[in-house]
C-alpha cells in the first residue's frame, strides 16, 4: 500500500481475478512484497502476535458459548461444565481465559514500544488513535467476559465497574440501571454483557483492519526514528518478516502454553469459584491483574476537588478517581500532540529515556498498588505515580521536546545499520514516498 | 429554477425541511425500543415487598436481608449506639445528616439500610472498621458509623434507606 502496487499476475485466474475483485493484490502488497523497514527489532513482532491472539480469543471464544449457558442460575455451572464434561473443554477454556491475559501482555508491550520510540508522531496519528480505540474496545470486551463465569468476582467487578456510572452528575443513577437492568446486578445485565461480549471482537476485527490500513499508508515507523529513504532501507514482509514474526509468536506462546496447560487459573483469583452471592462483598476484591494499573488510579483519588478556603466541592473523591481513571487512557488520544520533539525515536532523546524508565516504573507500580489494600502507605504512593503518570503527558512531554538537546540521527535506515560508512546511492534510486 | 433565486423560502425548501424533520423523529423513534429494551422489565419493576420479623434480630446483631436482588442490613442497635449517633456533631459529617432522619420515630434502635456502599456498591464489613458499631468498606477504604452515615474514604453519600414502614413493633415492610 505505500507505493505503487509491485503485483503482476501470472496465471489466467489470478489475471480474471485481478481485474473482478483484485484481492490478492491487496494480499500481495499488504503482507508479501509490503515494504519494510531492515531495522525493525522484536519490539516491532507484537502487531503480529496481537492479531494471532484476536484470532485465539475468537476462535476459542466461538466455541466455548456452544457449551455456555448465559443465565444467573446456570452460568457458574456450565463453565464447571466446560472444564470437566466437555472434550478438550478443560484446555479451550483456559485458552480463552489464560489468553486474555496474555493479550494484554502483548498489548501493554505494544502500546509502551509505540510511546518509547515516537510511534504516534506525525504522520501517524490516525493510527495510533485507532490503536488507543482498539484498547478501549479490550478493555471492554475482556471486563464483560470475565462477568460471564457469574463468580463473586465476575459479580462484584460488574457492581463496581457498572457503579462507575453512578458518579455522573444528574444521570447517574438512571444510566447505572439501563446498563444493568435493574437495580442491582441480576440475570438481565449476565445476558447482556454476554451478547455485547460476543459483538465487540468483531468490532476490534474491523478497527484492527483499520490499524493495519493506516499503518501500511505510511509504512512502519523504526528503532532510528527516521522514515524510508530509498530501497536500501526496506525488506519484503514476505519473507523476513513474517518468519520473524513467527519466530516471536512461537517464543511467545511458550509463557501461554505453560499457564494453559499447567495453571489456567494462576492469574485468576479463587474467589471465582465461589458462585456469585448478591449478598456478600469478597474481602478483598481487585480486578484482574491487566485492569490494575487503572484500578490504582481510581483509588488514589481520595479527596474531593474543590474552590480552595471554601466548603464548594467541585469534582467529589468518587467522581474524581471515575474522571482520573478514564482520564489516564484518554490523555493517549492526545498523545501525538503534547509530544513536542521532533526526533521521533528515544533512543536519540537521552533526557526522555530517564523520563521514560520512571513512566514504565510508574505503571508497574500502580498495577502493584491495585492489587494492595486501599490505605496508609499504599494510597501515598499511588497517588505519586498517578501524579506522575499525568505529569508525564501533560507536563513533561510538551516542555520536555522543545528543550532537549538530542543526540544526531542517523541519515538513513541502512546507516543505522551498517554505520556511517554504508555509502549512498545514487539520487535516482530514490524512492517515491514518506519524507 | 429561476423562480428560486429570490432567496424566499419555497414549498421545496419546506418539503425539504420537513422531510429531514421526520426522517429524525422517525430514526430516533426507531431507536428508543432498542434502548430502553435495556431498562428494567416490567417483572424487575413490579417492586416486590419484602415483610420481615425483627423478632428474629437480637440487640447488638446485624442481619443481611435480600430486597429487588439488593442486600438489605437490619441492625438491631445497643442504646449506647444509638446515643452515640444521636451525638455526633453534623459538623463531622461529610453529609449531614442527624440521626433521628436515618430512623423512624420511636423505632431508633432499628437501623434498616441498603447495604451497598455508595461509593462503587460493595457491601461494607460491620464492625471491623474505625467506628464502633459502623462499617468499613474494605474495596476502597470507606468507613461508616453507627448510623450508617460515611464518615471517611471516597464514599460521597450515606448508606441509602430503603423505603419501609413498621406494620408492628416486630413486623417491618420494605418497599
Amino acid at each position: 500500500m505505500s507505493g505503487p502496487s509491485t503485483y503482476t499476475p501470472k496465471n489466467g485466474f489470478t489475471k480474471w481475478m485481478d481485474s473482478r475483485l483484485p484481492i490478492l493484490r491487496l494480499v500481495n502488497d499488504s503482507f508479501v512484497d509490503y515494504p519494510t523497514p531492515r531495522n525493525l527489532n522484536y519490539w516491532w513482532t507484537f502487531g503480529a502476535i496481537l492479531s494471532f491472539m484476536l484470532v485465539v480469543q475468537i476462535v476459542t471464544g466461538v466455541v466455548l458459548a456452544m457449551n455456555y449457558v448465559p443465565t444467573a442460575a446456570m452460568a457458574f455451572d456450565s463453565v464447571e461444565f466446560i472444564r470437566r464434561d466437555v472434550n478438550w473443554g478443560r484446555i479451550i477454556q483456559s485458552a480463552h481465559a489464560v489468553g486474555a491475559s496474555m493479550f494484554f501482555a502483548a498489548v501493554y508491550i505494544h502500546i509502551f514500544r509505540g510511546i518509547y520510540y515516537g510511534s504516534y508522531k506525525a504522520p501517524r496519528e490516525i493510527l495510533w488513535i485507532l490503536g488507543v480505540v482498539i484498547f478501549l474496545l479490550m478493555m471492554a470486551t475482556g471486563f464483560l467476559g470475565y462477568v460471564l463465569p457469574w463468580g463473586q468476582m465476575s459479580f462484584w467487578a460488574a457492581t463496581v465497574i457498572t457503579s462507575f456510572f453512578s458518579a455522573i452528575p444528574l444521570v447517574g443513577d438512571g444510566l447505572v440501571q439501563l446498563i444493568r437492568g435493574g437495580l442491582s446486578i441480576d440475570n438481565a445485565t449476565l445476558t447482556r454483557f454476554y451478547s455485547l461480549h460476543y459483538l465487540l471482537p468483531f468490532m476490534i476485527v474491523g478497527v484492527v483492519g483499520l490499524h493495519i490500513w493506516a499503518l501500511h499508508v505510511p509504512g512502519n515507523g523504526n528503532p532510528a526514528g527516521v522514515e524510508v529513504k530509498d530501497k536500501k532501507d526496506v525488506l519484503p514482509f514476505h519473507p523476513y518478516y513474517t518468519m520473524k514474526d513467527l519466530f516471536a509468536l512461537v517464543v511467545f506462546l511458550l509463557p501461554f502454553a505453560w499457564f494453559m496447560f499447567f495453571a489456567p487459573d494462576a492469574l485468576g483469583h479463587p474467589d471465582n469459584y465461589i458462585v456469585a452471592d448478591s449478598q456478600v462483598t469478597p474481602l478483598h476484591i481487585v480486578p484482574e491483574w491487566y485492569f490494575m494499573p487503572f484500578y490504582a488510579i481510581l483509588r488514589a483519588i481520595t479527596f474531593n476537588i474543590g474552590i480552595p478556603f471554601t466548603d464548594i466541592v467541585l469534582i467529589n473523591s468518587k467522581l474524581g478517581g471515575v474522571i482520573a481513571m478514564f482520564g489516564a487512557i484518554i490523555v493517549l488520544f492526545f498523545l501525538p500532540w503534547l509530544d513536542s520533539s521532533k526526533v521521533r525515536s528515544g533512543s536519540f532523546r537521552p533526557v526522555f529515556k530517564g523520563f521514560y524508565l520512571l513512566l514504565v516504573i510508574s505503571f508497574i507500580g500502580l498495577g502493584w498498588l491495585g492489587s494492595k489494600p486501599a490505605d496508609g502507605i499504599y494510597v501515598i504512593l499511588a497517588q505519586g505515580f498517578t501524579a506522575y503518570y499525568f505529569g508525564y503527558f501533560l507536563i513533561i512531554l510538551p516542555i520536555l521536546g522543545k528543550i532537549e538537546t538530542t543526540r544526531p540521527l542517523p541519515n538513513s535506515i541502512s546507516e543505522s545499520v551498517l554505520g556511517p560508512s554504508a555509502t549512498r546511492e545514487p539520487a535516482a534510486a530514490t524512492m517515491q514516498g514518506a519524507e | 429554477m429561476t423562480a428560486d433565486v429570490k432567496n424566499e423560502p419555497t414549498r421545496r425548501d419546506f418539503l425539504y425541511i420537513a422531510t429531514g424533520a421526520v426522517g429524525v423523529v422517525g430514526v430516533g423513534s426507531a431507536a428508543w425500543p432498542l434502548v430502553d429494551q435495556m431498562n428494567p422489565s416490567a417483572a424487575v419493576q413490579a417492586l416486590a415487598t419484602v415483610e420481615f420479623d425483627l423478632s428474629t434480630v437480637e440487640q447488638g446483631a446485624l442481619v443481611l436481608i435480600k430486597w429487588n436482588g439488593l442486600p438489605i442490613f437490619v441492625r438491631h442497635r445497643t442504646p449506647d449506639a444509638i446515643a452515640e449517633a444521636q451525638g455526633t456533631a453534623l459538623a463531622d459529617l461529610k453529609d449531614p445528616a442527624p440521626d433521628s432522619a436515618r430512623v423512624k420515630l420511636g423505632q431508633e434502635q432499628w437501623l434498616i439500610m441498603i447495604a451497598n456502599c455508595t461509593h462503587l456498591g460493595c457491601v461494607p464489613e460491620f464492625d471491623t472498621g474505625v467506628f464502633r458499631g459502623g462499617w468499613d468498606c474494605k474495596c476502597h477504604g470507606s468507613q461508616y458509623d453507627s448510623a450508617g452515615r460515611v464518615r471517611s474514604g471516597p464514599a460521597p453519600k450515606n448508606l441509602v434507606l430503603p423505603p419501609y414502614e413498621f406494620l408492628s413493633d416486630t413486623l417491618v415492610k420494605i418497599g
